[in-house]
């Protein structure tokens, strides 16, 4: 069976819906785009652009609106350059049509702000400011941990639904506590036995990969790419 | 949600890369490593009750899925104790194709020589990875990237050349999949990859792009302690030229087991000097004898007069 059976089937491309001209769709292609992208784009600014974090939350807000107001994404071509670095061209032009303007006006346009925690990721990036190497490969990393994130989220979501919130707790104390603990520490704490635990880890687990894959389908525009993309997280050579 | 720092990043990529070994004989017991194309797994094969090596691709992609079959295949027709024998060879519940091989417990090259072994000890060693190599070869097969992580030396200092996933089969002409790169492929590894691999393309590839390779190897085993007869065998398997190289295998072997064994080799021409020291050496204990001798002459001489 299924871990999370009922789990949505596989969902159209984030780069088409952003494009669509139904709000709903819209909507829901930047939901998943800004969902993966807000970090990146918040750690660029700051690090690229050393932009202070109020003016890099208020960037990121814009140049979501922009993507969608704008149609940012008509002008990619997943065979010239991966969305990553396409993003970040449009990161720069952001900022650069931004710096000639004389005063900020925040759009709005109809285009809901992204509700993400940009206190969190300004606390995080002081943490490690020290260790940035470049702002790409910051972008980088951040991209891998904003598509983990949004896989986490999806399958949080879809295990509680299923009635199985249980097991993406078993993941999230066994695979994201610094402290892992024993799979008998854990069989203890759920109050299962030690088989049960590596079984649903197992199904768990099994079941994050597929939603990983999901959302790398959904943000990128061709098998080439999806490929590529899969590469960069899951390959020997991810960071 | 938990916040997801560079550790929980990395459990969450391995937990990912983990294959999917239900409905397999395979249970999961760690992972040896990673590279050439995927992670490598150690698992107990619950019918056998032995633990072998699973070879396993990180993502679904064609191109790479072949390669590694064809890695199994070539495998599969090498017997030889220098090179891994290959077991089994399918597709997992998701998906990846794999290929178990015997588990190889040991260190490889890099670090096996990380600790301190005699020039001697590092030719033996050289010439067991040489004739490894030279048996492919005599099976119509090319390893094309001869490299010191390649190599796994045993606890007994038995031998393995890993990896053959770059492998050429003469006579099927150039059949992996190589990603499509603009222009021909770059296969190797720079640093041991021969002039005519680095210049793209299998054109030109023959058994002495694996003497380059070799040649290279021996460069960097030999490390500091060179004696002018080995850079000589050094310098002539790894000539920028091909017809400048040792046309094959075999020879380059000959010339090293000739250079342990104290006699003149082939790729070096030896000055006066030179061949006096070497045979010196090949026969100092006859020498030793004979000067111990003829000193004790001597003193006997000295004091008795006689």
């Amino acid at each position: 069976m299924d871990l999370v059976r009922g789990f949505p089937p596989t969902r159209h491309s984030a780069l088409v819906s952003v494009r669509s001209a139904d709000a709903t769709e819209r909507a829901r292609g930047l939901a998943t785009l800004s969902s993966v992208y807000w970090r990146p784009v918040y750690s660029y600014l700051r690090f690229r652009w050393r932009r202070p974090h109020e003016d890099a939350a208020d960037l990121a807000q814009e140049f979501f609106t922009e993507l969608v107001e704008n149609d940012l994404l008509s002008r990619f071509d997943p065979s010239r350059a991966r969305l990553r670095t396409y993003l970040r061209v449009c990161i720069d032009g952001l900022v650069s049509n931004h710096d000639k303007a004389a005063g900020r006006q925040k759009r709005g346009g109809g285009v809901e702000p992204v509700p993400f925690d940009f206190e969190d990721a300004r606390e995080e990036l002081e943490r490690v400011a020290d260790t940035v190497q470049s702002p790409e490969s910051l972008f980088e990393k951040q991209w891998a941990r904003g598509v983990f994130a949004t896989a986490l989220r999806r399958l949080r979501d879809a295990c509680a639904q299923a009635g199985k919130a249980g097991h993406y707790a078993l993941l999230e104390q066994y695979d994201l506590d610094d402290a892992r603990p024993t799979y008998a520490e854990l069989a203890q704490r759920f109050g299962i036995a030690v088989t049960d635990v590596t079984n649903r880890l197992f199904r768990v687990r099994r079941e994050l990969r597929h939603v990983v894959l999901e959302v790398l389908r959904e943000l990128t525009a061709s098998e080439e790419e999806f490929l590529e993309e899969a590469r960069a997280l899951l390959g020997e050579d991810a960071a | 949600m938990t916040r997801l720092d560079d550790g929980a990043l990395s459990r969450l990529r391995a937990a990912v890369r983990e294959p999917d070994l239900s409905r397999t004989k395979y249970r999961l017991a760690g992972v040896a490593g990673t590279g050439g194309m995927g992670t490598v797994y150690v698992v107990e094969d619950t019918e056998l009750k032995r633990r072998v090596a699973l070879k396993v691709i990180d993502v679904p992609d064609a191109g790479i899925e072949a390669r590694l079959r064809r890695e199994a295949q070539v495998l599969a027709r090498l017997e030889h104790p220098g090179i891994v024998p290959v077991h089994d060879v399918g597709s997992l519940p998701d998906g990846r194709a794999f290929y178990t091989m015997k588990w190889v417990q040991g260190d490889r090259l890099d670090r096996a020589l990380a600790r301190p072994l005699p020039l001697a000890e590092r030719l033996r060693l050289f010439l067991r990875i040489a004739e490894a190599v030279a048996f492919a070869h005599a099976q119509g097969v090319l390893h094309r990237d001869l490299k010191p992580e390649n190599v796994m030396v045993g606890a007994f200092g038995e031998v393995l050349v890993l990896d053959w996933g770059l492998a050429k089969v003469l006579g099927d002409g150039e059949l992996l999949p190589v990603r499509d790169t603009g222009e021909s492929a770059v296969l190797g590894t720079a640093g041991f990859m021969s002039p005519e691999q680095q210049s793209g393309g299998s054109a030109g590839v023959d058994a002495r792009t694996d003497v380059y390779s070799l040649g290279a190897l021996l460069r960097w085993m030999a490390a500091d302690h060179s004696p002018a007869a080995l850079r000589g065998i050094i310098a002539k398997a790894i000539a920028e030229r091909q017809d400048d190289r040792y046309p094959d295998i075999p020879s380059l072997a000959q010339d090293v087991s000739r250079l342990l064994d104290g006699k003149a080799v082939s790729a070096y021409r030896e000055t006066f000097f030179d061949r006096a020291v070497r045979v010196a050496k090949r026969h100092r204990i006859a020498i030793g004898i004979v000067l111990t001798y003829l000193a004790g002459r001597a003193l006997i001489f000295l004091f008795t007069g006689r």
